[in-house]
């Protein structure tokens, strides 16, 4: 069933999506307290009876695989057996969760005051309650949240409180256990904690990945995490991390469960409590560390609106038939379930497709408000007028008509738009800016974004004392903020942008040479966007689809040909895409001009951050949004995995070779400048 | 198995015979050793004294004037529901015959959705036009004429011989429909008719196909359709003589057409048994058992057909296979008996075999545990293999076993059995908390001298009490053996009723047992889901063998094809997809039922390439013309 649902391309118009409830609505006119003490009484996977913690602890402990590796390391190490158990023991201590009713009754109290403070509207959509609720009742659950904001794990488990459902049991970040008096609490609704890192700690690996599949084989509770591994600063979905979809994955094809299904959940907020936060960091200003004040003192957003939430419980995906046909499960019967081995490539490439399918289900269901087309908007208006010297901004009524055509077009290419038709467009617009007046002004009937332009503050500001530096990352702040709102529209038009980008820098209207380009642009971006590894042909064939259906393009057997009215589009889509193309392009000028022979890889951001600031400031960069760290690291990835840049084993750890000639040729490749090589691997 | 069964009641009044049998037949032995070469060479003298013997002999030349054209076992033994409504079972055969089943009608419509207002009755008589013509090979008829050897090309002979008891054989006799059938019937009477037939088929190019009982589950006996040349179907039901008996190494020389119940009954007339008892023993041969692989349910004390076989002799078109000595073990090589074992009418026919025989036992005890859901039922064969104290047969079934186990209860004569009943039933539901929605039972047969038996028995309660198991009484063990033999007749029940089932085996890892059992069952399940069966299945597994390293697995599965179009069809996906299920799951291909052809695709993964080679080169070498050309097993 959910092979296709999930990774179907075909009219995205089609798509049907569920309607949604606002769960705060009720608890605006009912108790919070008779809310949090009513009685609940979830169902369980084929009416299993919840396990005590305790019991669930020795149950890991006693597991065949624990006690493998247990001797295993003992042999290894040297160590008394009891030693290395203790050890297990105490990693488990640590790990393990210990979910209580009453807490997560505080929890259910404290955040129904709490969101309604902050929040409009929690809107879920509970058609996708009853299938995860029929899906509970069938396998072993796992879910798998979007990760855009600490809210979110609280907000899933809230939500499934609230509809009476299996709370969840979901991995966390050993940060948040620095968190004194928070991380318990939190350890008590439910959260278990892993390190960031365990690279080669086999006991630790060993201790986690038991802890994960015992909780899921049992059915004891839904497992969730996050598939990106980590919130996105950036609002673009992750690369997904496979370690623990591996784990969840292992009971299906060791044939330890007929079945997992795994429900990709998104949430969209229409106002991400972290925005500036996340833009700072983005620009180096380091991350204040979890703690348990720092909490309190994010106390002033509570006086902020935020808009609403919208949580969307996606189609549950069989993970039975994700490997139908991929994975031959008999690769397991000739050594003991319990003796750990690498999974095999073909496994790795299973998992691997299977993450990107997954992310690219939730991205699929995030709900996009009109504000996330306004920002688009206004971000190309701003780069556009800048570099021809006009005003920037746009009057209400322009930006009105332009957001209603990409509203249309957006449609057409299946975005899950929340656009109300029946309030006037103009209404939209300006509610929508208002929500996010922190990051727009209008300024002689214009609206533009809350850059402060140099030389405009008049004298006794006092901003006129900060540097021009100063200056441009505080413009940069509200820059990135609002990319990371336009971001939220990537996954809807990254295919047909990085077509219409390929059929700028293609040498010729040849289908075969727009392909390469294609192919040489989202080889490049791989890192950047989700693009399931392998599918480029699909993807190709997608974004061919789209702009043809929507009269962008003809398609022949030979030709790519843009017509008359798809120049519009084009100009649109290709701008959404200029500033990772610039970007890219930056870095590897950097990579060439700069003295690369001592760079590290730790170094490599502050050298690049300095070299892309004096660009912007000497005029030879259009783009700010270039200084985010996220897109500087995702360039290095790419030109790593492109063989253009190597680490090796220089005097620093993490030194980097940097190849002049392939780095230069990919950066005139990027601009057009030089035609992209015919690309062996795929062909049309 | 049916031979204790249709002996009735009265075990010790049978004992008392069979002992007084075995002494007259002690008496007409004489020197039995001694004449055995002669024997073989001389087998049309029937009336010999010198064998051991061949009387009784159940399967007649035309099975048809016992046994059931379009069903399972004897024309008189058969599933009905009489015209209150009531389930019972005709003959005078079994334990069960004449007896009237109160809760299989309930039971029935209850699992499948099933309504006995709905009749799906079978073609009732053979319509010899249905039958395609025979093609004859004149030349090699003549000379099979000349030699004296039986045979036939009559429609009815031919169509008994081109099916096993798959359900899709079955479902296309009962609908009339006939494809092609072998052409030709011969009975050879010994060996050595064998080998001149063989030769003959050599001389003359012709298909030849051994058929023995004609029990098999595997399509095995289906005739390949692209096969031009004239089919000849071997029957070796007529080689059914014991030749002699060796009392001092306890072996016993047999010709390999003799079915189960008479090798069991002329052994135990001269106080021997050979233990080997596979559920079809009443209609199965022993050229079949070897030619398949064949297992027995009391294999724990007697060994499966492998452990028991001393010698064996095969005709191929190369010449005839046999060791030169009946040494208990060899070290000449790979043991050429395993090219034997499991060749599946490839390579040649097996004709006489030596097998090992045991006293028969002195004492013999049913029993039945309760456990309180499958995974601690498990768990306690499991520790049973461990300790290996296996009885002669342990078997657990699953919830739905039970209670289809349950339903199969013959009307109780009295009301203080009943009342007893209900007590029992309160015991454990109520005070001991068994759900009675999971618990599962495992029966057992005890076997040896009554002293020992009870000793054992102990054992293995004692084992049982440690995983929560109750002991459930020897009646309730008894019936759960029974149910093993009248399954088949109760599918041509089914059958007139829009239900369709079959059951399939694999041997698995212990750590993989109750992993195989739950996902197998679901995939069942599932697949007739997603196939628009309207209906729930019945879908449910017993474990049957117990090995030092793994068991065997029984799944059965049933359905109620009504508003299906092609019932078989939905079958067939069902269980193709389960057999994909058990694979993944670690279990084997088979176990002991063999490949044949419905299990052919699955060879090569089975076996890996090489080993597809190896077995391929010994076809090629021992019958390079494809003389026995059914296709099974490559």
């Amino acid at each position: 069933m959910a092979s296709d649902a999930v990774y179907s391309h075909k009219d995205p118009m089609l798509k049907k999506r569920d309607d949604f409830e606002d769960i705060l609505e009720e608890r605006r006119t009912s108790s919070d307290l008779r809310y949090a003490l009513r009685c609940y009484t979830p169902v369980l996977y084929k009416g299993v009876t919840p396990c005590k913690a305790g019991v669930l602890k020795s149950m890991v402990l006693q597991s065949d695989q624990l006690l493998y590796v247990i001797n295993q390391v003992s042999k290894e190490s040297g160590r008394a057996a009891d030693d290395v158990r203790e050890e297990a023991s105490a990693i488990l201590e640590e790990m393990a969760h210990s979910l209580q009713l009453s807490t997560v009754r505080f929890f259910a109290f404290t955040l129904s005051k709490v969101f309604k403070t902050l929040f409009r509207s929690i809107c879920v959509n509970e058609e996708g309650i009853q299938r995860l609720q029929q899906a509970i009742q069938e396998h072993p659950v796992v879910l798998l949240p979007s990760h855009r904001s600490y809210m979110d794990f609280l907000l899933m488990s809230y939500i499934l409180y609230t509809y009476d459902l299996a709370l969840p049991v979901i991995a966390a970040g050993m940060d948040f256990m620095g968190m004194k008096f928070v991380g318990e609490m939190l350890r008590m609704s439910g959260a278990f904690f892993i390190r960031r890192s365990f690279g080669g700690d086999k006991l630790y690996w060993s201790v986690f990945s038991e802890y994960v599949k015992t909780m899921l084989k049992n059915g004891y509770a839904p497992v969730e995490f996050f598939l990106e591994g980590t919130r996105s600063r950036t609002s673009k979905s992750l690369t997904p991390k496979l370690g623990l979809l591996n784990i969840v994955m292992d009971p299906f094809l060791k044939g330890e469960v007929f079945d997992v299904s795994v429900v990709p959940v998104s949430i969209s907020y229409e106002r991400i409590l972290e925005e500036s936060l996340y833009a700072r960091e983005l620009l180096g200003v380091p991350k204040p560390k979890e703690s348990t004040s720092g909490l309190f003192k994010a106390r002033k957003v509570l006086s902020e609106d935020y808009g609403s939430i919208h949580v969307y419980f996606g189609q549950p995906v069989s993970v039975r038939s994700l490997a139908e046909g991929r994975v031959n499960r008999c690769q397991f019967n000739l050594v003991p379930r319990h003796v750990p081995r690498r999974p095999s490539e073909e496994i790795q490439s299973f998992v691997n497709d299977s993450a990107y399918r997954l992310v690219r289900a939730q991205e699929e269901n995030m709900v996009l408000k009109p504000w996330v087309l306004l920002a688009s908007l206004l971000l190309q208006n701003h780069h556009q007028n800048r570099a021809v010297g006009q005003k920037p901004g746009m009057a209400l009524d322009e930006l009105t008509a332009q957001a209603m055509w990409l509203r249309d077009v957006s449609r057409q290419y299946g975005a899950f738009l929340h656009w109300h038709d029946h309030t006037s467009p103009s209404e939209v617009v300006s509610s929508s800016l208002s929500l996010h007046r922190g990051l727009v002004r209008v300024c002689e009937g214009r609206i533009q974004l809350a850059v402060e332009q140099g030389g405009q503050s008049g004298p006794g500001d006092p901003l006129s004392t900060a540097t021009p530096e100063e200056e441009l990352f505080s413009q940069a702040v509200v820059i990135l903020s609002c990319a990371s709102y336009r971001n939220q529209t990537l996954h809807v038009f990254v295919r047909p942008a990085l077509l219409a980008s390929a059929i700028h820098i293609a040498s010729s209207n040849q289908k075969q040479e727009v392909f390469n380009s294609f192919s040489f642009l989202r080889n490049m971006f791989s890192s950047e966007f989700i693009l399931c590894p392998g599918a480029t042909v699909q993807d190709f064939e997608e974004a061919c689809y789209l702009l043809v259906k929507t009269g962008v393009l003809q398609v022949t057997q030979q030709e790519v040909l843009v017509t008359e009215r798809g120049h519009r589009m084009l100009a649109f889509l290709t701008s959404m895409l200029d500033p990772f193309l610039q970007g890219y392009q930056v870095v590897c000028r950097f990579l060439c001009e700069e003295d690369t022979e001592t760079l590290t890889e730790k170094l490599f951001i502050p050298a690049i951050r300095k070299f892309i600031v004096n660009h912007l400031l000497a005029g030879r960069l259009r783009y700010t949004e270039v200084l985010s760290s996220d897109l500087q690291k995702n360039a290095l990835a790419a030109l790593q995995r492109l063989g253009a840049v190597r680490k090796i084993k220089g005097v620093e750890p993490g030194t980097l070779k940097v190849n002049r000639v392939m780095v230069n040729s990919l950066e005139d490749t990027l601009g057009g400048k030089l035609p992209t090589q015919k690309s062996v691997s795929a062909r049309l | 198995m049916a031979s204790n069964s249709s002996g009735g009641g009265g075990s010790d009044r049978r004992r008392i015979a069979q002992q007084r049998l075995r002494i007259i037949a002690g008496h007409l032995q004489g020197p039995v050793d001694g004449d055995s070469t002669v024997l073989a060479a001389e087998c049309k003298a029937q009336g010999s004294k010198t064998e051991v013997s061949s009387e009784g002999n159940t399967v007649p030349r035309r099975r048809q004037e016992i046994m059931k054209w379009n069903g399972w076992g004897y024309s008189d033994s058969r599933f009905l529901f009489n015209k209150k409504g009531q389930a019972e079972f005709t003959g005078k055969r079994y334990r069960l015959s004449g007896m009237i089943i109160p809760g299989l009608k309930d039971w029935f419509e209850g699992t499948f959705g099933a309504n006995l207002q709905h009749k799906t009755p079978a073609t009732p008589i053979l319509t010899n036009t249905a039958v395609p013509p025979a093609t004859l090979n004149e030349a090699f008829v003549e000379e099979v004429k000349s030699t004296g050897i039986p045979f036939s090309h009559d429609a009815e002979d031919r169509v008994f011989r081109a099916h096993g008891h798959c359900l899709h054989e079955i479902f296309a006799l009962r609908e009339g429909k006939i494809g092609r059938v072998p052409d030709m019937v011969v009975w050879p009477s010994c060996h050595n008719d064998v080998v001149k037939i063989v030769q003959l088929a050599c001389k003359h190019n012709v298909c030849l196909m051994p058929y023995g009982g004609g029990t098999s589950v595997s399509s095995a006996l289906e005739c390949p359709p692209e096969e031009t040349r004239s089919i000849v179907s071997l029957d070796t039901s007529q080689m059914n003589r014991i030749l002699w008996i060796d009392e001092k190494n306890l072996t016993a020389h047999v010709e390999a057409g003799i079915v189960g119940q008479d090798l069991e009954r002329l052994l135990n007339e001269s106080g021997y048994c050979t233990g080997h008892e596979p559920d079809s023993m009443e209609f199965s041969s022993l050229g079949g058992w070897v030619a398949t692989r064949a297992s027995g349910m009391k294999k724990n004390i007697y060994g499966n057909i492998e452990d028991l076989v001393i010698h064996i002799k095969m005709v191929t078109p190369r010449g005839v296979i046999e060791k030169s000595c009946q040494g208990p073990r060899m070290s000449t090589g790979p043991d050429i008996h395993h090219f034997i074992m499991g060749s599946e009418g490839t390579l040649g026919v097996v004709t006489e075999v030596t097998m090992k025989i045991r006293p028969m036992p002195e004492y013999q005890k049913y029993g039945s545990v309760v456990f309180p859901n499958f995974e601690q039922g498990v768990a306690c064969l499991r520790e049973v293999a461990k300790q290996r104290c296996a009885p002669a047969s342990i078997r657990l079934m699953d919830n739905e076993q039970f209670k289809f186990g349950h339903a199969l209860k013959p009307q109780v004569s009295s009301i203080f059995t009943s009342f007893l009943d209900g007590l029992k039933k309160f015991y454990i539901t109520k005070f001991k908390g068994f759900d009675p929605d999971r618990l599962c039972v495992a029966t057992l047969l005890f076997e040896g001298n009554r002293e020992k038996v009870l000793q054992h028995e102990k054992q293995v309660y004692d084992i049982a009490a440690k995983f929560g198991g109750l002991a459930a009484g020897e009646d309730n063990g008894q019936r759960g053996y029974m149910l093993t033999f009248v399954i088949a007749y109760l599918r041509d029940l089914g059958m007139d009723y829009y239900v369709i089932g079959e059951s399939f085996e694999t041997s698995v890892p212990w750590d993989r047992v109750l992993d195989i059992c739950r996902n197998v069952k679901a995939r069942i399940i599932r697949e007739c889901k997603d196939k628009g069966v309207q209906f729930p299945p019945l879908s449910t597994c017993r474990v049957t063998q117990t090995y030092d390293a793994g068991a065997c697995v029984y799944f059965y599965f049933a359905f109620n094809y009504r508003g299906l179009s092609d019932p078989v069809h939905v079958y067939e996906q069902v269980e193709h997809a389960a057999r994909e299920e058990i694979l993944a799951n670690g279990g084997s291909l088979s176990h002991h039922h063999g490949v044949g052809k419905l299990r052919k695709e699955w060879m090569r993964d089975t076996v890996s390439n090489v080993g597809m080679g190896m077995l391929k080169s010994v076809k090629d070498y021992v019958d390079p013309n494809n003389i026995f050309g059914n296709r099974n097993l490559l």
